[in-house]
């Protein structure tokens, strides 16, 4: 019994032994060359991230109301950064501050799905097809240096003053950057990709579809990013420049309000309301949603 | 050296071949004037091969793959596969927007796998390549290694009956990529698929092949063949793929220096 055993494992002692050799070589290398990755705790994440804005505007309100104190302008053209508060907690109180920052914001981003609804076939058309590349690609990123302020006159005399012009407007401004945003996103695609779906037999739109478009995806979000801004900007253009009851009161409209009240506080409010709501949407919406395709990718530097 | 018996070569030789390659030159038009970089190449891969294609810089063994994956047209000649060819290259070439696992059910889904099924087909191509527990596993998160592994999978998921490799073990450390000789010797000698593998590491292809054709430089044509009789498994440092390699550097090294002369 014993012998047998022993003649069997002289027989064949180099298979057996080889590929357990092997499996136990290969779980080594692994558990050596495994790359750990981890979130940072939220504490961290406070102290690095909150913070320091934070201090920021601290800052800024402190040497804002060193300046009033300074007297370095007239009352009447700087406010104390308390009035433009009570502006604001005025505002509140009469109820109308979230219906006039709601009145902007959903414009703002109903015209900037819109756009988006655009520009993504647009931008693959111009990034895919050799001649719409030729014929309008130029256009399209000389468009995005054109100020969308100047299409609100011509839009005013086409669509008359209504929501159908701001639209037109914020279009105008985000439509290019989207489409840009989505053909640079294209453009930079490793060919080595192409080739790769190619093989496997994605090619035509099945190749658009699960290897152009995510392979495309961080230049498209830059884009959408910047679409954004855009929408944002040119709505406020529209709204400062077309102001009429029926339009009901946005931000822009409050602003512009404000200026023909000589109403600083008002003024001020209305500018610091167009900021927050920008930056709001940006770190709301945006941020999280390109620093998880970075991370899923794993081109999240951490310095 | 032969290993294969005189049956079963004639054998595979009534099967058909996995690949055939038949008088195939290729020439490009570059700033010099035309180049011609393969020239009349004719070569067969019987099914359950494994090929390995050595050559020298400039000798287009990647550009001969590119023609048989059909990437290219041959200029002339004719070039014969069942179905697309599963290409594998030197960079992992995987999708860092998926998972290991669906890196995988893409060419599942390609292929036409329903989708109840990719999962489970996924989770076993996963096991063949000893990588079991990685199917939520990131790209970024796997090892030089590992994503070869993972993109030898994909390959093999595609279900072709020849996997071509362009160098896919080239920018790997040595003892990686002896790891791998060992599991893609393994995973061929299971999955009987026919291969072709090109690589400029003399060892490498000796390791590896039924059969090492070398291709001489500018333009490039079929030297010389060895069958290698080597026993499996082999290991690197075995004295007889020593010596074949040893023998097969010697021939390199004078389709080398020919161009040295003019």
């Amino acid at each position: 019994m014993v012998s047998t055993e022993k003649t069997a494992s002289v027989a064949k002692p180099a298979k057996t032994s080889k590929s357990d050799d092997l499996a136990g070589l290969e779980a080594g290398l692994d558990a050596l060359d495994a790359v750990q990755s981890h979130r940072t705790p939220l504490g961290e994440v406070l102290v690095k991230k909150v913070l320091p804005p934070l201090i920021a505007v601290a800052l800024v309100i402190v040497v804002w109301q060193t300046l009033v104190w300074a007297k370095v302008a007239e009352e009447g053209s700087l406010p104390a950064p308390s009035a433009v508060w009570d502006s604001v907690s005025a505002m509140w109180l009469k109820g109308t501050l979230l219906e006039v920052v709601w009145t902007s914001v959903s414009r703002g981003l109903l015209g900037f799905l819109l756009a988006l609804a655009i520009g993504t076939p647009l931008g693959l058309l111009v990034a895919r097809v050799k001649f719409v590349r030729a014929a309008i690609g130029p256009i399209l990123s000389g468009l995005q240096s054109l100020p969308s302020v100047a299409w609100v006159p011509p839009a005013v005399i086409w669509l008359g003053l209504n929501n159908q012009m701001m639209y037109a407007v914020i279009l105008l401004g985000a439509v290019p950057s989207i489409a840009n945003g989505l053909v640079s996103g294209v453009d930079q695609v490793p060919p080595l990709f192409l080739r790769a779906g190619r093989t496997m037999g994605a090619t035509g739109l099945r190749g658009t579809w699960h290897i152009v478009m995510p392979a495309a995806l961080p230049g498209y979000l830059a884009g959408l990013k910047q679409g954004w801004a855009f929408s944002w900007r040119s709505l406020m253009a529209a709204e400062i420049i077309a102001s009429s009851p029926d339009l009901g009161l946005g931000l822009g409209q409050l602003l512009e309000n404000g200026r023909s009240n000589s109403d600083m506080p008002g003024v001020f409010m209305a500018i610091l309301l167009i900021l927050i709501v920008g930056i709001a949407i940006d770190l709301l919406i945006f941020s999280p949603l390109e620093r998880s395709v970075l991370r899923g990718r794993g081109l999240l530097v951490k310095g | 050296m032969a290993t294969l018996t005189k049956d079963q070569a004639e054998d595979r030789t009534t099967v058909g071949h996995s690949a055939r390659i038949e008088h195939v030159s290729k020439s490009f038009t570059g700033p010099a004037g035309r180049q011609l970089v393969l020239d009349d190449i004719t070569l067969d891969v019987a099914p359950g091969e494994f090929v390995t294609l050595l050559g020298a810089s400039g000798c287009g063994k990647s550009t001969l793959l590119n023609l048989v994956a059909g990437l290219d047209a041959p200029t002339a000649g004719t070039i014969t596969t069942h179905g697309r060819p599963a290409l594998m290259f030197q960079e992992h070439a995987l999708f860092p927007w998926l998972t290991a696992g669906k890196n995988i059910e893409l060419a599942l889904r390609l292929r036409g796998v329903a989708k109840s099924e990719r999962r489970t087909e996924a989770e076993r191509l996963l096991e063949l390549v000893r990588l079991g527990g990685s199917y939520g596993k990131r790209v970024h998160e796997l090892s030089g290694g590992m994503r070869q592994r993972v993109a030898l999978a994909r390959a093999i998921a595609q279900d072709s009956q020849l996997l071509l490799m362009d160098e896919p073990f080239a920018a790997l450390d040595a003892i990686t990529r002896d790891v791998l000789h060992g599991e893609l010797t393994r995973i061929w000698r299971e999955t009987q698929l026919s291969v072709l593998f090109v690589t400029h590491n003399v060892r490498e292809a000796v390791r590896l092949a039924e059969r090492v054709v070398l291709l001489s430089s500018r333009p490039g044509r079929i030297a010389r063949e060895w069958t290698v009789g080597i026993e499996h498994p082999r290991r690197i440092e075995d004295t007889a793929v020593a010596e074949l390699s040893v023998e097969i550097t010697e021939e390199l090294r004078g389709e080398i220096r020919r161009h040295g002369q003019h």
